[in-house]
């Protein structure tokens, strides 16, 4: 029982692999060749990351504050407390910037990607764009992951920036730290290594998670029910494949820049 | 300087010219399945130009599976597809594309694009998959939602519309490339019967008017014997109307009834009434 029970799960783990790189092995294929459906593109640019702004902004806001408060107490026992900005660069540059930016993409795009798309397979959309003689791949699939490839880095430098910018309010006001003081413990901490992995990484993290989401939900089915437990599958897979992602390509990084 | 016209016309000739009986369609020993579930057993049939066939049957007989594989969305296990003499069963999803140009879809419940006006939709495969100039591709848009009585809703969203108009809508879209045949999945059902004539006469028109080849997919028997007796006629002033066909007119209707994969009638709606198969009956009554 057990075993066929594992059996079952391991095939349909497989079948989901090999299904995830052919939809990669389309993309591939897709952006290669026309056409090039521009118009969907600016949409979907609008869609992902403008619309993603106040969420990234919030939330880089918040996390380089709570990182400077956090970081002032313990920084205080070793009398460090003016370097307090070169923890907060180091950590929103190098790691919290790209992981929180690809968690709030995964809520909030990948999400909305997963259900409309969804909504297509079972309302029949997504045939009925084949009969009128489109790819949906080219379609839907190819701006969205551009999209996301794009807007990834974007949204999370401008998460860096404001989690700084947060950071900096907490230690010129609650620690006392001077502000010159601050931002030259930022520049003086941060190495160009750290700048490449901050860029680098949310390149990797766009595409994992608008690709995983389009392959979740163009792989929908049972009706409505389908699409919540698509949009659900989509959130979770996402979460987990972008702290596992930036494990990786962190390790990555590390052994070919530093 | 005038534009000239990208909308090609359709290749269907008038009737009456040579090549009028060939098939455009023919399903040669087709089988489908679904791990142990059978939905297609050696399933043949042909559909002749300008002709109807409507395929009959109870929900789960393979009826709208048959549609799918003709327009190559699904692959069957065996046999041989010919599409306007193209054998779809061996095409490649791009190959397919060519062939889906000829063919038009209304899908069960309409499959209207939700983010897309009526305009939009309508208009879709000519504005995105063709390099048919605006202006005449939106003249296009607006004829055809004239044919379907639709012309005032054409910028409202899917969303604003009846179950009978968006089923219309769907009509529109699936004519408004000139395809030389058109699939009707289920196009009237979960329509009350007023509504659903109006889908029924716009099949009507197509066949009668525009010479497409049709295949219509239902268990509405109501909706099937309409289709089948009646035809449509041109008047003097450019209108029209719906009236009862002959029975010369009546035999250019198949009926073809699906069940458990079989075929278990194939003929006009006249042969279908006098039938004295148990399972004919039933489902007759």
């Amino acid at each position: 029982m057990a075993a066929a029970l594992a059996d079952s799960w391991l095939k349909r783990w497989v079948l989901e692999v090999q299904e995830y790189v052919r939809l990669c092995a389309a993309l591939a294929h897709g952006m290669a060749t026309r056409p090039f459906y521009r118009y969907d593109f600016v949409e979907q640019l609008d869609a992902i990351g403008w619309a993603s702004l106040t969420v990234v902004l919030l939330t880089g806001f918040f996390t380089g504050a709570v990182l400077a408060l956090q970081s002032g107490v313990t920084l205080d026992q070793f009398g460090a407390r003016p370097v307090v900005g070169r923890l907060v660069s180091a950590s929103m540059i190098k790691e919290l910037g790209p992981v929180l930016t690809g968690l709030m993409l995964t809520g909030r795009v990948g999400s909305g990607i997963a259900a409309e798309l969804g909504s297509m397979v079972v309302t029949d959309q997504i045939n009925a764009l084949r009969a009128l003689g489109t790819d949906p791949i080219r379609k839907l699939v190819v701006p969205r992951v551009l999209s996301g490839f794009f807007m990834a880095p974007a949204l999370t430098i401008i998460a860096d920036f404001v989690g700084m910018v947060g950071g900096w309010l907490v230690a010129r006001f609650q620690l006392q730290v001077a502000s010159g003081l601050y931002w030259s413990s930022i520049r003086d901490g941060l190495y160009m290594q750290d700048v490449w992995m901050g860029i680098i990484k949310p390149f990797i993290l766009g595409f994992v998670i608008v690709t995983i989401a389009c392959h979740v939900g163009l792989r929908t089915s049972g009706g409505t029910q389908g699409v919540g437990k698509s949009t659900t599958v989509a959130v979770v897979a996402g979460s987990v494949a972008v702290i596992a992602v930036d494990f990786f390509v962190s390790r990555l990084l590390i052994s070919l820049l530093y | 300087m005038p534009v000239e016209s990208k909308i090609a016309p359709r290749s269907a000739p008038a009737p009456a010219t040579p090549g009028e009986d060939e098939p455009v369609v023919t399903f040669e020993h087709v089988s489908l399945a679904f791990d142990e579930k059978v939905i297609l057993k050696d399933v043949s049939f042909m559909l002749r130009r300008g002709r109807t066939k409507i395929i009959l049957g109870a929900s789960g007989a393979g009826k709208s599976l048959s549609l799918k594989i003709l327009l190559g969305l699904l692959k069957s296990d065996g046999g041989e597809v010919r599409v306007l003499g193209e054998r779809v069963d061996q095409l490649s999803e791009l190959e397919m594309m060519k062939v889906r140009t000829k063919i038009g879809m209304v899908f069960q419940e309409g499959a209207l694009f939700d983010s897309l006006t009526v305009r939009e939709n309508v208009g879709y495969r000519l504005y995105e998959e063709t390099d048919t100039p605006l202006e005449e591709v939106d003249k296009r848009v607006e004829e055809v939602l004239g044919f379907v009585s639709l012309g005032e809703h054409i910028d409202k969203m899917p969303s604003e519309l009846s179950g009978g108009q968006r089923r219309r809508v769907a009509i529109a879209r699936a004519m408004c490339a000139k395809p030389e045949i058109l699939l009707y999945d289920e196009a009237t059902t979960g329509l009350d019967p007023i509504t659903a004539t109006t889908v029924d006469d716009e099949v009507i028109k197509l066949r009668d008017l525009e010479n497409v080849s049709s295949i219509v997919v239902t268990h509405q028997l109501r909706d099937a014997f309409y289709v089948a007796t009646h035809k449509a006629v041109k008047e003097e002033n450019g209108a029209f109307r719906i009236v009862t066909a002959d029975p010369e007119k009546e035999r250019e209707t198949d009926f073809l009834m699906l069940r458990d994969g079989l075929i278990v009638f194939e003929g006009d709606a006249k042969a279908l009434r006098e039938s004295t198969d148990d399972y004919i009956r039933t489902f007759l009554s």
